[in-house]
């Protein structure tokens, strides 16, 4: 009988094998990318009425107190929309005003939303910052800024700025940065107007309640671990 | 000896790949340059402040590194396909008029970010300022421009590729290259949701360069192969048809290592595990694949009693040696570290991307690329066997070591980043700072400079060795 020359050396076969493999590996892209659009859609002002909780709500999430809480379920921490019913669940009722107001329509919390993530890129935050950890390291991540120590009643940045909100104090920082010199490393001014900062902490806002899976780690939850700071 | 490499001279579209391969020079120094800038300002921050501040002098540095290695890439294809094909590029006149509407753009593009740098918060700013999303921050125009770019060399390739014979690289080029540029529209558009934003973001950043890249490196380093040490052609792109099953059976859904924490679902934990766990592997077998055919082509030289070495182009067989081993060590090694979620959640955002980035796009583009350069030089020139100048040898080191050096030091502050910033500080604000203000960190950014400035010497040694090694009186002519 003749010596059959192996399948494994047949450049047809490897040709095949790869048109195959990459096929089907595309195709197995492309249905996990139909179900994940569908939950990380953006959620609605009636998702948060109706106690809904969405990977990344509506615009109209700014009515509303966030935190960012341990799931004992999930393992991790989890942004808490409007309180927290005690075991890591949102409870979409605790609200808290910004720049005065609780009570922003669908139209007018999307419509500052919109400019703020305008905003986020036409000044080029990404190229210092990183926003969901994806970006430069020149300065620190944006994920969950709004929910910053420094930022809160009593904290430094707020405190620097000579304003009595965080959103007002993180508007005049960006609308002013290198007046207000935080390390020898500064923001630099991006001719940053009052309107758009407004959008822009609204941005920052929404992107607190995103759920990154835990992302980052005991965010805010650590003092005093260096240098008994 | 294979001598294929010459066939194409007095070729059109052997012309304007070294149109392409002088550009991409260009743009390789500029993304240096500006690197410099970034990297000094993390030493001084006051360098160029309110000037040139770091997010311009970075947008640059990304940009120039993307576009240098796309039209590099372009000019490589241009310069094989007469020798794949037998015949001269279908449309070259097309192709090189697109060429100047490219460079032009480029040129646009660039002055506008250094002179305008940023814009109101609105759609104008998106046309014609930047979009602001890294890697991919061209204007919307831009955009517009690079597509109807792309699908001319595209079509370039397709109708060449089948009028002419249709070798088992150019089928691999002719799928690659169709994808790498539709891919690019996925990432233009406008949307609020920055999770669904940075979603299809990854799609032309990671499909690039995980996949579609990776396959286009297989695709040259077996036509640099078969050209430059004679390796036989079914045993090479047998090799190059299982690479192409393992980068893109591993790349594509590899993609779940950039879903852990932008919004999308925990199932990509284990897609993104599992895939990007697997994506060294086709790098070893590159890596494997060009010692092997190296050392088997050597030997069945050496078997016939005669010293002499195999190789017709020794600078550039050097770059395609140190792309087989800079591929698996850049991107496989450097990239596996932190790929998984468990590992991630902590490295996600640090200074380890960085050092992961510098070395796995030098290790895996830069180097295959300088070494098509020094391919199109021993061509024009009509060299028989072109021998490496000690500018080539002082390129060489100074580059891959400068790199080595910048990668190193860059993994050192992402470790101190991961360890202070992050574990013991919880992420913050006053966290990141800490993080920064440490002593190994602050001397891990001092030698990050130091060995920039090497790699940037290496730079002008390989411009003016790609400019005079090929009038050298050294080579075999």
């Amino acid at each position: 009988m003749a010596n059959k020359v192996s399948v494994w050396t047949d450049n047809r076969f490897w040709q095949r094998s790869a048109a195959w493999v990459t096929g089907f590996a595309a195709v197995l892209l492309i249905w996990l990318t139909f179900d994940t659009s569908a939950q990380i859609s953006m959620g609605t002002d009636a998702d948060l009425q109706n106690g809904v909780t969405k990977r990344v709500p509506g615009p109209t999430v700014i009515n509303y107190k966030i935190t960012y809480e341990m799931s004992a379920k999930r393992g991790h921490e989890v942004p808490i929309i409007g309180g927290n019913d005690g075991s890591g669940m949102s409870l979409f009722q605790e609200k808290e005003k910004f720049f005065g107001r609780d009570d922003y329509s669908e139209e007018e919390a999307g419509a500052l939303l919109h400019l703020g993530k305008l905003g986020s890129q036409t000044k080029n935050c990404m190229n210092c910052h990183t926003l969901l950890g994806n970006g430069a390291y020149y300065a620190p991540d944006l994920t969950k800024s709004w929910l910053d120590p420094a930022w809160q009643d009593g904290g430094t940045m707020q405190a620097m700025t000579g304003k009595s909100t965080k959103e007002e104090a993180m508007a005049e920082f960006l609308q002013h940065p290198s007046t207000y010199p935080t390390h020898a490393r500064m923001m630099p001014d991006l001719g940053i107007t009052a309107e758009e900062a407004k959008g822009l902490v609204a941005f920052l806002k929404h992107m607190s309640s995103i759920d990154t899976n835990g992302f980052p780690r005991n965010f805010g939850k650590i003092q005093g671990a260096v240098n008994g700071k | 000896m294979a001598s294929n490499h010459l066939t194409g001279i007095g070729s059109e579209s052997k012309q304007l790949a070294t149109w392409y391969f002088t550009f991409a020079a260009i743009l390789f120094g500029a993304q240096l340059l500006f690197g410099l800038v970034a990297a000094i300002q993390y030493v001084m921050p006051g360098f160029l402040f309110e000037i040139l501040d770091f997010s311009v002098a970075r947008m640059i540095h990304i940009n120039a590194l993307v576009v240098w290695m796309v039209f590099a890439m372009f000019g490589a294809v241009y310069w094989l396909l007469p020798d794949e094909t037998g015949i001269e590029t279908i449309g070259i006149k097309v192709g090189k008029l697109l060429y100047w509407v490219f460079v032009a753009a480029i040129v646009v593009v660039v002055l506008v970010y250094i002179f305008v740098q940023v814009g109101p918060a609105d759609e104008t700013s998106i046309w014609f300022i930047h979009e602001g999303r890294e890697y991919i921050e061209a204007p919307r125009w831009a955009d517009f421009g690079i597509v109807v770019v792309a699908l001319g060399f595209v079509a370039n390739l397709f109708m060449t590729g089948m009028k002419g014979k249709r070798s088992g690289i150019v089928t691999v080029l002719m799928a690659d290259m169709i994808a790498f540029a539709g891919l690019y529209l996925t990432g233009m558009f406008f949307t609020d949701n920055i999770t669904v934003d940075q979603y299809w973001w990854w799609w032309v950043i990671h499909l690039w360069v995980e996949a579609t890249w990776e396959v286009y490196v297989g695709a040259l380093a077996a036509y640099g192969l078969i050209t430059m040490i004679g390796a036989h052609r079914k045993v090479v792109e047998m090799w190059l048809w299982i690479e192409v099953a393992m980068l893109f059976g591993s790349g594509i859904l590899g993609m779940g290592h950039h879903y852990f924490w932008i919004g999308t679902p925990e199932y990509w934990w284990e897609i993104g595990a599992l895939f990007s766990a697997l994506e060294p592997l086709p790098l070893v077998a590159m890596f494997i694949h060009v010692l092997y055919d190296w050392g088997k082509t050597q030997g069945a030289q050496d078997a016939t009693g005669q010293k002499l070495s195999v190789i017709n182009n020794k600078p550039a067989f050097t770059w395609f040696v140190l792309n087989a081993f800079g591929n698996f060590l850049g991107a496989g090694i450097w990239g596996f570290f932190h790929t998984l979620p468990q590992v991630n959640l902590y490295t996600h955002g640090t200074q380890f991307t960085s050092a992961h980035g510098h070395l796995a796009f030098f290790g895996a583009y830069a180097t295959i690329l300088i070494g098509m350069m020094y391919i199109a030089v021993q061509g024009v020139n009509g060299i028989k066997v072109m021998k490496s100048t000690r500018s080539s040898v002082w390129a060489t080191w100074m580059i891959a070591g400068g790199v080595m050096g910048m990668t190193v030091a860059l993994t050192i502050a992402g470790y101190v980043q991961v360890l202070v910033s992050r574990a013991q500080m919880g992420a913050t604000w006053a966290g990141y700072f800490d993080g920064q203000s440490g002593l190994w960190f602050a001397q891990a950014m001092d030698w990050r400079l130091i060995m920039g400035v090497v790699t940037f010497t290496g730079f002008l040694f390989l411009a003016k060795d790609l400019l005079s090694i090929g009038k050298s009186p050294i080579h075999e002519r």
